[in-house]
């Protein structure tokens, strides 16, 4: 089973969550914690998994061969991304732009376009205390996550159980890193910035078909009116953990909650319990 | 014109609470909530909408099944794994329009795809420029482009001395989007070893990309052994540290009552903002 630990709103407690349930069910289950959040990855913070080995992440862009071409033109045609321009006698290629969709090289009438490949992250494997541990980081001034999540994705071999850590937001990366996923946990908090973008998130799953449910944090400030909203649209809050200075400080300091906190195991694992009814109970009624 | 982007690497860290803060503060400013993705800056700002405007981006391709032959050459082709069974999936993909160029039964064309709207309203503080993405869309940067290029024209407009933007979380598309050209980035960060992590990738993105930035550390007293470990790693870096805000829940009453934290309280936290624009705006 894959379940996705996403948000909307950054600093909700994605992370605490994840490496929490994670950490609560690797005694009884094959875990493994993917973080997809390649821009700012911080699981490896609270788990210092011991990293086994590393790949860097590689995008194809164009070279092109100054001898074979004949400035036609074409390959800065159909770039969709003006990845390519042909001023004059020079042809200009803009690698950072590259998707590496492999268009200007397969449609090049010269056969003038190679393809070499540019590193714009790393994913790193290994292990944590009893997990199987995957993360990606996007290098510093790269703009694109989406082919770094691909490949944290790809490494994992999906059996067992699953949890992703899922970057924050609604736009492409958060739906490379949560598709495919039998679950979302949506982690929010009792404000208005919390509402609106679990609202949003929401949404977002509903796009997907991805059944969620929501883990309400630092509960007891704020309003209610998440739990009106969830209540109202008919989404399950799984579990809510108080606004708690300890948690707070156990957090500060890189410590997994359920490590500091070790009687919140039996809540993650009835958040896990929860979520396994969900989705059996989906399957069923997908099958009929 | 000061054009000054508030980002933070990590999430939550109190990025639209201080820059509600500031709009409150400052004079002569124009505001843009760049956090396409999700945008909360309005929530404080409580806008009158003024003007919406649809914003067309990327591409999808679609496969007309008449004239689909199932040769296979677009699925085989295509690098994002968007065609199954001869059909897109348009999440999956990425407007590249190379199934389109090498369709032999030209089946496929390229549709153009609104990817979300961008408005412009007036707040009992200025002119605000924000966006919404669409759900699941892609071109956040593009869209983050847009509302910049609109508040520098406001700006321009109406003779004003700064923009003050909202980031998005992290270090990639719309980040790099909200920061090239900047004059300043102000990096709210926590005590927290996943805020320091983060502020040390969002602060390198500032390097790389040759922006000054100072630094602001909120809630810096529910860790202060933390709280001094940034300040050193500023001092190293020569970044000045503008403000310690103090953790108080007054933070969040503001929040649910939908005002700036500087306008709800007289308090230790209003202080430390008063002091980080002084600092900044450097009045």
């Amino acid at each position: 089973m894959i379940i996705s630990v996403a948000s909307g709103k950054g600093g909700t407690g994605k992370t605490l969550v994840a490496t929490s349930l994670a950490l609560s069910l690797k005694d009884s289950h094959k875990v493994t914690l993917l973080d997809c959040d390649v821009e700012e990855p911080n699981a490896h913070v609270f788990l210092k998994p011991a990293i086994t080995s590393s790949e860097p992440v590689l995008i194809p862009v164009p070279k092109i061969d100054e001898e074979k071409c004949t400035r036609c033109g074409k390959c800065a045609e159909v770039c969709a991304y003006n990845a390519i321009a042909v001023l004059g006698e020079h042809v200009l290629t803009f690698p950072q732009l590259c998707h590496g969709c492999g268009a200007c090289s397969y449609l090049c009438p010269e056969k003038a376009i190679s393809e070499e490949p540019r590193e714009t992250g790393v994913v790193e494997m290994g292990q944590a205390d009893g997990l199987e541990f995957i993360h990606g980081k996007l290098t510093v001034g790269e703009a694109m996550a989406p082919p770094i999540i691909r490949r944290v994705k790809q490494q994992g071999n999906n059996e067992g159980t699953v949890i992703i850590d899922i970057p924050p937001g609604t736009s492409c990366p958060v739906v490379e890193a949560v598709k495919g996923s039998d679950f979302c946990i949506l982690v929010t908090e009792p404000t208005p910035f919390g509402l609106n973008d679990l609202i949003l998130a929401v949404e977002t799953m509903r796009e997907l078909d991805i059944p969620c449910g929501v883990v309400l944090n630092r509960a007891g400030v704020g309003d209610a009116k998440v739990e009106e909203y969830c209540l109202k649209e008919n989404i399950p809050v799984l579990l809510t953990i108080p606004l708690d200075t300890e948690i707070a400080r156990l957090y500060s300091k890189g410590i997994p909650l359920v490590e500091g906190m070790p009687q919140w195991k039996d809540s993650f694992g009835q958040l896990f319990e929860s979520i396994e009814e969900i989705v059996d109970e989906r399957n069923r009624s997908l099958k009929r | 014109m000061k054009e000054i982007v508030v980002l933070s690497g990590k999430g939550g860290t109190g990025k639209t609470s201080i820059v509600g803060s500031l709009a409150a503060l400052a004079r002569d400013k124009v505001l843009a909530d760049c956090d396409v993705d999700a945008a909360d800056l309005h929530l404080l700002l409580k806008p009158r909408l003024k003007q919406e405007t649809e914003f067309w981006s990327g591409q999808v391709a679609h496969i007309d099944p008449d004239k689909c032959t199932e040769c296979g050459l677009c699925q085989d082709l295509c690098r994002f794994d968007a065609i199954k069974d001869f059909r897109v999936d348009p999440v999956s993909c990425e407007g590249c329009c190379f199934c389109s160029h090498i369709c032999p039964a030209e089946a496929i064309t390229m549709k153009e795809n609104l990817s979300g709207h961008w408005f412009i309203s007036d707040t009992r503080y200025g002119p605000l420029v924000h966006a919404r993405l669409g759900i699941a869309q892609e071109n956040s940067g593009k869209l983050v482009a847009q509302v910049r290029q609109q508040a520098r024209k406001i700006a321009q407009e109406r003779n004003l001395g700064y923009i003050i933007s909202d980031g998005p979380p992290g270090i990639g598309c719309p980040v790099i989007s909200s920061l090239s050209g900047a004059s300043l980035a102000l990096l709210v960060t926590e005590p927290t070893l996943s805020g320091i992590h983060d502020l040390e990738r969002v602060l390198s993105v500032c390097r790389h990309f040759g922006i000054p930035a100072v630094v602001c550390i909120n809630k810096y007293d529910i860790n202060e052994e933390n709280s001094r470990r940034i300040e050193g790693y500023c001092l190293k870096q020569g970044v000045e540290v503008a403000a310690r805000i103090p953790f108080d829940n007054i933070v969040t009453e503001a929040i649910v009552r939908g005002v700036p934290v500087v306008e709800y309280s007289d308090g230790r936290v209003s202080s430390e903002i008063k002091k980080l624009w002084r600092s900044i705006s450097g009045n």
